[in-house]
């Protein structure tokens, strides 16, 4: 157990592990996302009061519902970072910054699209729709910050702590819809309830989500591998792989 | 674990778990600004206050919308199932307003009670279904109030 934890610490052992499941989670991803994505947009039944347009739910939800994820794996790994100094996790959050600010931008943009019509408005400051556009100037913020100073270490720490700071805005998300008035609706698509919908519309959404994970871990895997080669690029391993020829 | 790991831990889950508790009180404090709008009982026990634009929000009360025929003016009740208010609005609605749905409104609470709308959101709840299923609900309920 231990001896995996500290495998998963090393850059060269990852990178090599992240090679391996590339392909993987590229398939599955693309296979749950593409099946999923037709079958919301074309064959699912339409809603009773909105029509059609509800069918933005299939692009919206699994997008919002990432953003938060990515957030909170990301102030997994600062917390590694700050307690356990271990480089990878550092590397994961300058990896997965930029991914979660664009997921971030589709869900509130995907939202604002759909309540144009449906609520009538493009933009209302509720509690929700106020604490995701605070998520995504946290992303935005993470992004700036480890870009801003040069020096690696103090880089990594700077931004692990404003990471862990805004995790605080996670909860505030999730919960705003229970707590307080808005216009934004309780959630339709949760694991741990009955769902709100029926099953031809659920579970294209489920494959929407599961296929965006997949898809989610194989592009991190991707550019956790680029920032490995990069930070790593004095080490001999990494010189070697080079001559070898690419990723392999 | 390492000593100075453990310290590290123990001071980073403090400074989390007092800014969740600084924030946390905040937002109650805050809580009447952070809700969108006023629901009817809150209005009806005077908690909103009245002349400034306000939101107050809720179901539009069955059988309560009367359109005026020589204008967009639209008188219709919102309801939280306690009490209700009377709302007045000029202008076009959105597409989902509907007697049963839930609609949030921007306006001036008048001192004889009645809310004077300005602008008009429809609030879509969390339930999807198929046109067919809500077809048979509404023939399901015509059935039973027809036996009574």
């Amino acid at each position: 157990m231990w001896q995996f934890f500290h495998k998963l610490g090393s850059p060269r052992w990852f990178f090599d592990l992240a090679g391996r499941l590339m392909p993987w989670l590229l398939v599955s991803g693309l296979l749950m996302s593409l099946v999923g994505l037709v079958w919301g947009l074309v064959f699912a039944p339409p809603d009773y009061l909105q029509g059609n347009s509800y069918r933005i739910i299939f692009i919206h939800v699994p997008v919002s519902f990432l953003a938060q994820s990515v957030y909170v794996m990301m102030a997994a790994a600062a917390l590694i970072t700050l307690v356990w100094r271990i480089k990878l996790a550092d590397m994961f959050v300058k990896a997965v910054a930029p991914v979660g600010a664009v997921l971030t931008f589709l869900g509130l943009f995907t939202g604002a699209v759909w309540g144009e019509p449906t609520w009538g408005t493009w933009w209302v400051w509720d509690a929700r729709l106020t604490s995701m556009l605070i998520l995504l100037f946290l992303y935005i913020g993470a992004i700036a910050l480890g870009s801003a100073i040069s020096d690696e270490k103090f880089a990594a720490r700077a931004v692990a702590v404003l990471v862990l700071v805004g995790v605080v805005n996670i909860p505030i998300i999730k919960y705003s819809v229970e707590w307080w008035n808005t216009l934004h609706q309780p959630a339709t698509f949760t694991l741990t309830e009955k769902p709100k919908m029926p099953m031809a519309m659920w579970v294209p959404l489920l494959l929407m989500v599961l296929g965006l994970y997949c898809l989610f871990g194989w592009l991190a895997c991707w550019r956790l591998q680029t920032e490995i080669i990069f930070r790593e690029r004095k080490a001999r391993w990494v010189r070697d792989r080079i001559m070898a020829g690419g990723r392999g | 674990m390492h000593p100075t790991r453990k310290k590290r831990l123990t001071i980073i889950l403090f400074l989390i778990g007092g800014l969740a508790l600084a924030v946390g009180l905040t937002s109650y404090a805050l809580r009447q600004n952070i809700n969108l709008f006023y629901n009817p009982t809150q209005i009806a026990d005077g908690e909103a206050p009245a002349g400034v634009r306000i939101r107050a929000g809720g179901m539009v009360e069955k059988g309560s919308v009367k359109r005026d025929p020589d204008s967009l003016k639209v008188r219709f009740r919102v309801t939280d199932f306690h009490r209700s208010v009377a709302m007045e609005y000029t202008g076009i609605l959105p597409d989902l307003f509907a007697e049963g749905q839930g609609v949030v409104a921007m306006g001036r609470l008048m001192a004889s009670g009645e809310f004077v709308a300005d602008e008009v959101l429809a609030k879509h709840d969390e339930n999807y279904m198929p046109p067919e299923v809500q077809e048979s609900l509404d023939k399901a309920a015509s059935r039973t109030s027809a036996s009574r």
